[in-house]
Protein backbone atom coordinates (compact mmCIF):
# COMPACT_ATOMS: atom_id res chain seq x y z
CA UNK A 1 0.00 0.00 0.00
CA UNK A 2 3.00 2.57 0.18
CA UNK A 3 2.64 2.76 -3.68
CA UNK A 4 -0.75 4.15 -3.59
CA UNK A 5 -0.88 6.65 -6.45
CA UNK A 6 -3.16 7.14 -9.23
CA UNK A 7 -2.46 4.29 -11.72
CA UNK A 8 -3.24 2.10 -8.65
CA UNK A 9 -6.75 3.94 -8.34
CA UNK A 10 -7.81 3.65 -11.79
CA UNK A 11 -6.44 0.18 -12.45
CA UNK A 12 -8.70 -1.09 -9.32
CA UNK A 13 -11.51 0.89 -10.27
CA UNK A 14 -11.51 -0.79 -13.48
CA UNK A 15 -11.00 -3.97 -12.26
CA UNK A 16 -14.22 -3.10 -10.06
CA UNK A 17 -15.99 -1.86 -13.19
CA UNK A 18 -15.31 -5.44 -15.04
CA UNK A 19 -16.18 -7.31 -11.98
CA UNK A 20 -20.14 -5.16 -11.42
CA UNK A 21 -20.17 -5.41 -15.82
CA UNK A 22 -19.83 -9.35 -15.72
CA UNK A 23 -22.21 -9.52 -12.46
CA UNK A 24 -24.68 -8.04 -14.33
CA UNK A 25 -24.18 -9.94 -17.77
CA UNK A 26 -24.52 -13.39 -16.07
CA UNK A 27 -27.68 -12.27 -13.36
CA UNK A 28 -30.34 -10.32 -15.26
CA UNK A 29 -33.01 -11.07 -16.84
CA UNK A 30 -34.01 -7.93 -18.59
CA UNK A 31 -32.18 -7.85 -22.13
CA UNK A 32 -31.63 -3.64 -21.75
CA UNK A 33 -30.28 -4.55 -17.84
CA UNK A 34 -27.83 -6.70 -19.86
CA UNK A 35 -26.70 -4.57 -22.44
CA UNK A 36 -25.74 -2.21 -19.39
CA UNK A 37 -23.85 -4.43 -17.78
CA UNK A 38 -22.11 -5.03 -20.90
CA UNK A 39 -21.79 -1.40 -21.56
CA UNK A 40 -20.30 -1.49 -17.87
CA UNK A 41 -17.86 -4.20 -18.39
CA UNK A 42 -16.64 -2.17 -21.57
CA UNK A 43 -15.62 1.01 -19.87
CA UNK A 44 -13.87 -0.46 -17.07
CA UNK A 45 -11.28 -2.49 -19.66
CA UNK A 46 -10.95 1.21 -21.25
CA UNK A 47 -10.48 2.83 -17.76
CA UNK A 48 -7.62 -0.42 -17.09
CA UNK A 49 -6.24 -0.01 -21.08
CA UNK A 50 -5.70 3.86 -19.88
CA UNK A 51 -4.70 2.83 -16.63
CA UNK A 52 -1.23 0.88 -17.81
CA UNK A 53 -0.30 3.74 -20.03
CA UNK A 54 0.26 6.21 -16.98
CA UNK A 55 3.34 6.69 -15.99
CA UNK A 56 4.40 8.17 -12.25
CA UNK A 57 3.96 11.83 -11.65
CA UNK A 58 2.93 12.81 -15.63
CA UNK A 59 0.80 15.10 -17.54
CA UNK A 60 -1.64 14.70 -20.14
CA UNK A 61 -0.07 14.22 -23.83
CA UNK A 62 -0.58 17.33 -24.99
CA UNK A 63 1.95 20.05 -25.59
CA UNK A 64 1.32 23.36 -23.56
CA UNK A 65 2.67 25.13 -21.24
CA UNK A 66 2.12 22.60 -18.42
CA UNK A 67 4.72 20.22 -20.10
CA UNK A 68 7.30 22.65 -20.90
CA UNK A 69 7.69 23.72 -17.19
CA UNK A 70 7.83 20.15 -15.80
CA UNK A 71 10.14 18.31 -18.18
CA UNK A 72 12.47 21.05 -19.10
CA UNK A 73 11.22 21.54 -22.25
CA UNK A 74 11.83 17.49 -22.92
CA UNK A 75 8.44 16.38 -24.29
CA UNK A 76 9.20 12.21 -23.54
CA UNK A 77 10.02 13.36 -19.63
CA UNK A 78 6.91 14.83 -18.92
CA UNK A 79 3.45 13.29 -20.28
CA UNK A 80 2.03 9.88 -19.99
CA UNK A 81 1.95 7.16 -22.53
CA UNK A 82 -0.34 8.18 -25.49
CA UNK A 83 -0.33 4.72 -27.20
CA UNK A 84 -2.67 3.12 -24.86
CA UNK A 85 -4.85 6.32 -25.23
CA UNK A 86 -5.28 6.15 -28.66
CA UNK A 87 -5.84 2.40 -28.69
CA UNK A 88 -8.56 3.32 -26.55
CA UNK A 89 -10.23 5.95 -28.37
CA UNK A 90 -10.48 2.95 -31.12
CA UNK A 91 -12.09 0.44 -28.43
CA UNK A 92 -14.65 3.26 -27.34
CA UNK A 93 -16.20 3.09 -31.16
CA UNK A 94 -16.15 -0.40 -31.57
CA UNK A 95 -17.97 -0.43 -27.97
CA UNK A 96 -20.63 2.14 -29.38
CA UNK A 97 -21.25 0.21 -32.69
CA UNK A 98 -21.63 -3.06 -30.63
CA UNK A 99 -23.93 -1.49 -28.15
CA UNK A 100 -26.07 -0.34 -31.35
CA UNK A 101 -26.46 -3.15 -33.04
CA UNK A 102 -27.45 -5.02 -29.18
CA UNK A 103 -29.56 -2.20 -29.01
CA UNK A 104 -31.04 -2.74 -32.23
CA UNK A 105 -31.34 -6.39 -31.66
CA UNK A 106 -33.24 -6.18 -28.61
CA UNK A 107 -35.74 -3.53 -30.39
CA UNK A 108 -36.25 -6.45 -32.75
CA UNK A 109 -36.87 -8.91 -29.66
CA UNK A 110 -39.34 -7.03 -28.16
CA UNK A 111 -41.18 -6.39 -31.55
CA UNK A 112 -41.01 -10.10 -31.94
CA UNK A 113 -43.02 -11.52 -28.20
CA UNK A 114 -43.67 -7.89 -26.43
CA UNK A 115 -40.95 -8.59 -23.84
CA UNK A 116 -37.61 -7.90 -23.09
CA UNK A 117 -37.57 -11.31 -20.27
CA UNK A 118 -34.81 -13.44 -21.22
CA UNK A 119 -36.37 -16.54 -20.11
CA UNK A 120 -39.55 -16.13 -22.33
CA UNK A 121 -37.01 -16.37 -25.46
CA UNK A 122 -36.65 -20.45 -24.96
CA UNK A 123 -37.80 -21.53 -28.69
CA UNK A 124 -34.52 -23.06 -29.46
CA UNK A 125 -34.66 -25.09 -25.78
CA UNK A 126 -35.38 -28.31 -25.47
CA UNK B 1 -29.51 -22.19 -5.82
CA UNK B 2 -26.70 -23.84 -7.40
CA UNK B 3 -26.78 -21.68 -10.30
CA UNK B 4 -26.09 -18.64 -7.92
CA UNK B 5 -23.26 -20.44 -6.31
CA UNK B 6 -21.45 -21.10 -9.31
CA UNK B 7 -22.03 -17.44 -10.69
CA UNK B 8 -20.52 -16.61 -6.85
CA UNK B 9 -17.73 -18.80 -7.75
CA UNK B 10 -17.28 -17.29 -11.36
CA UNK B 11 -16.93 -14.13 -9.97
CA UNK B 12 -14.52 -14.66 -7.03
CA UNK B 13 -12.35 -16.60 -9.14
CA UNK B 14 -12.20 -13.44 -11.62
CA UNK B 15 -11.51 -10.72 -8.31
CA UNK B 16 -8.83 -13.41 -7.49
CA UNK B 17 -7.00 -12.93 -10.98
CA UNK B 18 -7.62 -9.68 -10.91
CA UNK B 19 -6.50 -9.55 -7.29
CA UNK B 20 -3.09 -10.99 -8.25
CA UNK B 21 -2.39 -8.52 -11.19
CA UNK B 22 -3.21 -5.58 -9.08
CA UNK B 23 -1.22 -6.65 -6.12
CA UNK B 24 2.01 -7.08 -8.71
CA UNK B 25 1.68 -3.71 -10.48
CA UNK B 26 3.81 -1.09 -10.61
CA UNK B 27 3.25 2.55 -12.11
CA UNK B 28 5.66 2.69 -14.56
CA UNK B 29 8.15 5.24 -14.19
CA UNK B 30 9.07 5.78 -18.02
CA UNK B 31 7.72 5.80 -21.80
CA UNK B 32 8.29 2.84 -24.06
CA UNK B 33 10.41 2.71 -26.58
CA UNK B 34 7.54 3.81 -29.53
CA UNK B 35 5.70 6.05 -26.92
CA UNK B 36 9.40 7.91 -26.68
CA UNK B 37 9.66 8.46 -30.36
CA UNK B 38 6.39 9.61 -30.89
CA UNK B 39 6.03 12.10 -27.77
CA UNK B 40 9.39 13.29 -28.84
CA UNK B 41 9.81 13.76 -32.28
CA UNK B 42 5.34 14.30 -32.49
CA UNK B 43 5.67 17.62 -32.35
CA UNK B 44 8.50 18.21 -34.88
CA UNK B 45 7.19 15.74 -37.69
CA UNK B 46 3.43 16.26 -37.20
CA UNK B 47 2.92 19.34 -35.59
CA UNK B 48 -0.17 18.70 -33.82
CA UNK B 49 0.04 19.90 -29.66
CA UNK B 50 -1.91 16.30 -28.88
CA UNK B 51 -0.32 14.06 -29.18
CA UNK B 52 -3.00 11.22 -28.99
CA UNK B 53 -4.10 13.09 -31.90
CA UNK B 54 -1.05 13.08 -33.88
CA UNK B 55 -0.76 9.02 -33.36
CA UNK B 56 -4.84 8.21 -33.75
CA UNK B 57 -4.49 10.44 -37.51
CA UNK B 58 -1.54 10.33 -38.65
CA UNK B 59 0.60 7.53 -36.86
CA UNK B 60 -2.13 5.11 -37.14
CA UNK B 61 -4.21 6.77 -39.42
CA UNK B 62 -4.83 3.47 -41.25
CA UNK B 63 -6.50 2.47 -37.92
CA UNK B 64 -8.75 5.60 -37.91
CA UNK B 65 -10.02 4.55 -41.20
CA UNK B 66 -10.67 1.10 -39.80
CA UNK B 67 -13.17 3.10 -37.01
CA UNK B 68 -14.97 4.77 -39.61
CA UNK B 69 -15.45 1.46 -42.23
CA UNK B 70 -16.82 0.17 -38.31
CA UNK B 71 -19.46 2.55 -37.52
CA UNK B 72 -20.44 2.52 -41.06
CA UNK B 73 -20.93 -0.94 -41.35
CA UNK B 74 -23.01 -0.87 -37.74
CA UNK B 75 -25.08 1.63 -39.01
CA UNK B 76 -25.31 -0.45 -42.58
CA UNK B 77 -25.95 -3.56 -40.09
CA UNK B 78 -29.31 -2.01 -38.50
CA UNK B 79 -30.71 -0.25 -41.43
CA UNK B 80 -30.41 -3.89 -42.89
CA UNK B 81 -32.10 -5.27 -39.63
CA UNK B 82 -34.52 -2.55 -38.98
CA UNK B 83 -35.98 -2.47 -42.65
CA UNK B 84 -37.55 0.86 -42.67
CA UNK B 85 -39.53 1.79 -45.73
CA UNK B 86 -40.02 5.30 -46.95
CA UNK B 87 -43.89 5.84 -44.92
CA UNK B 88 -41.70 4.55 -42.10
CA UNK B 89 -40.29 8.10 -41.96
CA UNK B 90 -43.08 10.01 -42.40
CA UNK B 91 -45.15 8.08 -39.85
CA UNK B 92 -46.02 10.15 -36.48
CA UNK B 93 -46.76 7.98 -33.20
CA UNK B 94 -49.11 9.25 -30.51
CA UNK B 95 -46.61 10.03 -27.32
CA UNK B 96 -47.31 11.65 -24.06
CA UNK B 97 -47.05 15.26 -24.35
CA UNK B 98 -43.07 16.15 -23.66
CA UNK B 99 -42.65 18.29 -20.48
CA UNK B 100 -41.90 22.17 -21.16
CA UNK B 101 -38.96 22.03 -19.44
CA UNK B 102 -37.63 19.79 -21.81
CA UNK B 103 -38.64 22.10 -25.28
CA UNK B 104 -37.81 25.01 -23.79
CA UNK B 105 -34.19 24.06 -23.05
CA UNK B 106 -33.96 21.91 -25.66
CA UNK B 107 -34.30 25.05 -27.62
CA UNK B 108 -31.43 26.86 -26.15
CA UNK B 109 -29.10 24.11 -25.87
CA UNK B 110 -29.31 22.29 -29.18
CA UNK B 111 -27.23 25.28 -31.08
CA UNK B 112 -24.47 25.27 -28.05
CA UNK B 113 -24.08 21.85 -28.42
CA UNK B 114 -23.86 21.98 -31.94
CA UNK B 115 -21.50 24.57 -32.13
CA UNK B 116 -19.44 22.92 -28.95
CA UNK B 117 -19.30 19.60 -31.08
CA UNK B 118 -17.73 21.68 -34.34
CA UNK B 119 -15.16 23.45 -31.77
CA UNK B 120 -14.25 20.07 -30.47
CA UNK B 121 -13.77 18.26 -33.77
CA UNK B 122 -12.02 21.18 -35.27
CA UNK B 123 -9.33 21.91 -31.93
CA UNK B 124 -8.86 18.06 -32.23
CA UNK B 125 -4.90 18.96 -32.76
CA UNK B 126 -4.44 21.49 -29.80
CA UNK B 127 -6.70 20.03 -27.12
CA UNK B 128 -8.50 16.86 -25.91
CA UNK B 129 -11.17 15.81 -28.30
CA UNK B 130 -11.58 15.40 -32.36
CA UNK B 131 -13.57 13.73 -34.97
CA UNK B 132 -14.74 10.88 -32.73
CA UNK B 133 -15.71 12.70 -29.75
CA UNK B 134 -17.40 16.07 -31.90
CA UNK B 135 -19.30 13.69 -33.70
CA UNK B 136 -20.87 12.06 -30.64
CA UNK B 137 -21.51 15.20 -28.93
CA UNK B 138 -23.34 16.40 -32.26
CA UNK B 139 -25.23 13.45 -32.18
CA UNK B 140 -26.23 14.05 -28.56
CA UNK B 141 -27.76 17.58 -30.01
CA UNK B 142 -30.02 15.19 -32.36
CA UNK B 143 -30.86 12.93 -29.28
CA UNK B 144 -32.37 16.17 -27.82
CA UNK B 145 -34.16 17.03 -30.67
CA UNK B 146 -36.03 14.01 -31.08
CA UNK B 147 -36.32 13.32 -26.93
CA UNK B 148 -38.36 17.14 -27.12
CA UNK B 149 -40.14 16.51 -30.34
CA UNK B 150 -40.67 13.06 -30.81
CA UNK B 151 -42.47 12.92 -34.49
CA UNK B 152 -39.45 15.64 -35.40
CA UNK B 153 -39.04 14.69 -39.03
CA UNK B 154 -34.96 14.55 -39.82
CA UNK B 155 -34.82 15.11 -43.40
CA UNK B 156 -32.59 11.57 -44.04
CA UNK B 157 -31.30 12.65 -47.50
CA UNK B 158 -29.46 15.36 -46.22
CA UNK B 159 -27.85 13.06 -43.45
CA UNK B 160 -26.90 10.54 -45.80
CA UNK B 161 -25.37 13.04 -48.31
CA UNK B 162 -23.05 14.42 -45.71
CA UNK B 163 -21.66 10.90 -44.32
CA UNK B 164 -21.37 10.00 -47.71
CA UNK B 165 -19.50 12.95 -49.27
CA UNK B 166 -17.16 13.08 -45.55
CA UNK B 167 -16.55 9.37 -46.01
CA UNK B 168 -15.11 9.84 -49.77
CA UNK B 169 -13.21 12.99 -48.57
CA UNK B 170 -11.49 11.55 -46.29
CA UNK B 171 -10.07 8.62 -48.58
CA UNK B 172 -9.77 11.38 -51.12
CA UNK B 173 -7.51 13.31 -48.76
CA UNK B 174 -5.63 9.84 -47.65
CA UNK B 175 -4.84 9.50 -51.59
CA UNK B 176 -3.59 12.59 -51.78
CA UNK B 177 -1.02 12.13 -49.22
CA UNK B 178 0.46 9.36 -51.19
CA UNK B 179 0.93 11.92 -54.06
CA UNK B 180 1.82 15.03 -52.59
CA UNK B 181 3.93 13.78 -49.25
CA UNK B 182 5.20 10.37 -47.61
CA UNK B 183 2.28 8.29 -47.80
CA UNK B 184 -1.53 7.51 -47.07
CA UNK B 185 -3.41 9.68 -44.94
CA UNK B 186 0.28 11.68 -44.60
CA UNK B 187 -0.90 15.50 -42.67
CA UNK B 188 1.85 17.04 -44.57
CA UNK B 189 0.11 17.72 -47.73
CA UNK B 190 -0.24 21.22 -46.59
CA UNK B 191 2.18 23.02 -44.81
CA UNK B 192 2.78 22.09 -41.11
CA UNK B 193 2.25 26.14 -39.83
CA UNK B 194 2.44 27.96 -36.44
CA UNK B 195 2.69 25.76 -33.93
CA UNK B 196 -0.38 25.74 -31.00
CA UNK B 197 -2.51 27.64 -34.14
CA UNK B 198 -5.78 26.29 -35.15
CA UNK B 199 -4.38 26.01 -38.90
CA UNK B 200 -1.43 23.89 -37.99
CA UNK B 201 -0.79 20.41 -38.34
CA UNK B 202 -1.58 19.98 -41.83
CA UNK B 203 -4.24 18.00 -43.21
CA UNK B 204 -5.08 16.64 -39.54
CA UNK B 205 -7.76 19.61 -38.40
CA UNK B 206 -9.24 18.51 -42.08
CA UNK B 207 -9.60 14.82 -41.34
CA UNK B 208 -10.75 15.37 -38.27
CA UNK B 209 -13.73 18.04 -39.17
CA UNK B 210 -14.79 14.84 -42.35
CA UNK B 211 -14.44 12.01 -39.65
CA UNK B 212 -16.48 14.35 -37.10
CA UNK B 213 -19.10 14.95 -39.71
CA UNK B 214 -19.32 11.97 -40.65
CA UNK B 215 -19.00 10.53 -36.80
CA UNK B 216 -22.46 12.57 -36.41
CA UNK B 217 -24.32 12.03 -39.14
CA UNK B 218 -23.60 8.10 -38.51
CA UNK B 219 -25.04 8.35 -35.18
CA UNK B 220 -27.78 11.03 -36.31
CA UNK B 221 -28.56 8.09 -38.52
CA UNK B 222 -28.91 5.42 -35.92
CA UNK B 223 -30.83 7.16 -33.62
CA UNK B 224 -33.20 8.35 -36.38
CA UNK B 225 -33.93 4.65 -37.31
CA UNK B 226 -34.43 3.56 -33.88
CA UNK B 227 -37.35 6.16 -33.37
CA UNK B 228 -38.75 5.37 -36.83
CA UNK B 229 -38.76 2.07 -35.97
CA UNK B 230 -41.38 2.35 -33.07
CA UNK B 231 -44.42 0.60 -34.91
CA UNK B 232 -47.27 0.52 -32.09
CA UNK B 233 -48.25 3.27 -30.17
CA UNK B 234 -46.71 4.10 -27.26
Amino acid sequence: MENFDLGHISLLIGFLLILVGFWGVLTQKNIIKIIVGFTILNTGINILMVSLGYVKGKTAPIIDNAVAQTGNHDVSASVVDPVPQALVLTAIVIGFGVTALMLAYAMKLYNAKKTLEINKFNDLKW
Amino acid sequence: MLRNTLLALVILVMGYMFYNVYSNYETRTELSGISQHFTAQGAEEVGAANIVTAIVVTYRGFDTLGEVTILFLTASIIAFFLKLKDEDYESSIDHRATSELLVTASQILIPIIFLFGIYVFMNGHLTPGGGFQGGAIIATGVALMILATPNIKLNYHVIHWVEAVSGVSFVIIGILGIVLAGGFLDNRILGLGEFGTLFSAGAIPIIYSFVGLKVGAEISNILNKYQKSQKEKV
